[in-house]
């Protein structure tokens, strides 16, 4: 029987954990993400796992034991956030290339400098081209259920692919909220056992990894990636319908709320989309046809999906967590290449929002909406909340 | 993806023709150190002499690959040149002075 807690979302996420009951966990501290290996630790110290759990001096090896647990064949989950997420940089492409799954708990927390808790995408962001997958949740619910979804999709022996479970820190990571746990059976029947390719323990079938591969055969390598993403994106409604199927719960890649007769939509991820769904159903109730279109798969990047879901629209908004200095910040970027491909030449504004934990009232939402139904459309860059 | 998943399925395919011959994520199948020819490598070559040889086994020891062989007996017996990529170490710690460094252009 499915059972409800109030709990928060690391704690929602470290509960997965215990009922995957993964092989290996190897895992160094830090803030916001710290929760959920101090809630699987004692989850260990307890017997209600039995996984082998390593604690390690740094992110970089723990990472580093991640891929060579999950080489070996084991099922691996860990977690980190912020600067712990950019000392395993090195490390994630290995990952990804060596086909080594991972379920990773990232819950995000700004890069520093300046030093700063708070949540917003620029850690996950900093890992986006690296052959991960990456998976953006808009509550505790959804990070519990994200994590054991991600592992079918992870080990799919067409996917083979490291998976961030992304959550918002201290946003969702330490808000407590209603959360619906499945019972321990379930979910050990949906995730089943990992069945490896290329386990380094088999000694029968002996592999090597990690050999080198120069001009000749570097680039089909990264081909291969590219189509293990394309079968993600193939693969992942399947997955996503059969744990609806268990739970009643059903995540598609990119979450539409009141899109299809909008004229005016915003194109958000992870935790602020609440708010701005709550604006949505002011606002229509006003007699304004807006939606919000929650990207929760931003790699692969369902930028058909995208595109078919603002076809038409009169304008969109695009808020991004994260900039890319210099640049364009990813998310609008992505929407908007989306677009031109399709041959939608939808006009968008780039809004950024919740740096460093900056607030995102409803208000702000309001704002940006009354903007595209205004007119007030321009290429710049817009700040959210920003003294100025 | 890779079509070729596994090894048993990489003994016919031979030089990759496109990019699903590859092996996954670069991953040598049935591949182990065993089988490479790291002597390729080398460019001076360690030459034993048995005479002087008193099996005290310090270059066994350290040899860092597995390239000094031995018999039944734990006797050396010389120098596997399949795996010796030259790197001295076996001369350098000879009591005896019983291996000499000789460049491979002298057995060209």
């Amino acid at each position: 029987m499915p059972r409800k807690e109030i709990t928060s979302g690391n704690w929602a996420f470290a509960e997965a954990m215990r009922q995957i009951d993964p092989d290996v966990v190897a895992a160094y501290p830090i803030t916001p993400s710290t929760d959920i290996i101090m809630k699987f630790a004692e989850f260990v110290a307890n017997g209600k796992v039995e996984t082998n759990f390593v604690t390690v001096e740094s992110e970089h090896s723990a990472i580093t034991a991640c891929v060579t647990a999950s080489a070996a064949g084991a099922r691996v989950m860990t977690a980190s956030s912020a600067n712990g997420v950019a000392l395993m940089h090195e490390i994630f492409p290995i990952a990804g290339c060596f086909r080594t799954p991972i379920v990773f708990g990232l819950v995000n927390r700004s890069v520093g400098a300046p030093i700063n808790i708070h949540c917003d995408h620029s850690d996950s962001m900093g890992q986006r081209d690296l052959g991960w997958i990456h998976l953006y949740c808009e509550d505790a619910q959804e990070a519990y259920d994200s994590a054991i979804m991600a592992v079918r999709l992870s080990e799919n022996n067409d996917v083979l692919t490291p998976v961030f479970v992304c959550q918002d820190g201290f946003i969702t990571s330490h808000g407590f909220e209603p959360v619906e746990y499945l019972d321990d059976e379930t979910v050990k029947n949906f995730v089943g056992e990992r069945e490896p390719l290329n386990s380094l323990l088999d000694v029968d079938n002996p592999v090597s990894y990690g050999s080198f591969a120069m001009s000749e055969y570097y680039f089909e390598i990264k081909r291969q990636q590219i189509e293990a993403n394309k079968k993600a994106l193939e693969l992942y409604d399947g997955i996503a319908k059969e744990y609806e199927a268990v739970s009643g719960r059903y995540y598609p890649m990119i979450d539409c709320y009141r899109t299809e007769d909008a004229d005016h939509v915003i194109v958000i991820m992870s935790s602020a989309s609440g708010a701005v769904k709550d604006v949505v159903d002011e606002m229509r109730d006003k007699g304004h046809k807006v939606g919000c279109l929650r990207i929760r798969m931003f790699r692969p990047f369902p930028k058909e999906a995208v595109a078919a879901a603002l076809k038409g629209k009169k304008a969109v908004a695009v808020l991004d967590r994260c900039l890319s200095l210099g640049g364009t910040a990813p998310l609008v970027a992505e929407v908007r290449s989306a677009l031109y491909a399709s041959g939608e030449m939808i006009p968008t504004n780039s809004c950024i929002y919740g740096l460093g934990g900056r607030d995102f009232f409803p208000q702000y939402a309001e704002d940006i909406f009354m903007d595209l139904i205004n007119g007030k459309i321009s290429p710049e860059e817009r700040y959210i909340g920003l003294l100025e | 993806m890779s079509d070729c998943k596994n090894w048993k399925e990489m003994k016919d395919v031979g030089k990759p023709k496109k990019w699903q011959d590859v092996p996954m994520g670069g991953i040598a199948y049935g591949a182990s150190a065993e089988n490479v020819e790291t002597g390729q490598w080398r460019s001076i070559r360690p030459v034993w002499n048995e005479e002087e040889c008193i099996s005290c086994m310090l270059c066994w020891v350290q040899c860092p690959d597995r390239s000094i062989t031995t018999d039944e007996n734990g006797k050396v017996t010389g120098i596997d040149y399949f795996y010796c990529k030259g790197c001295g170490i076996c001369a350098h710690v000879c009591p005896k002075k019983a291996i000499e460094m000789r460049p491979e252009a002298d057995f060209a």
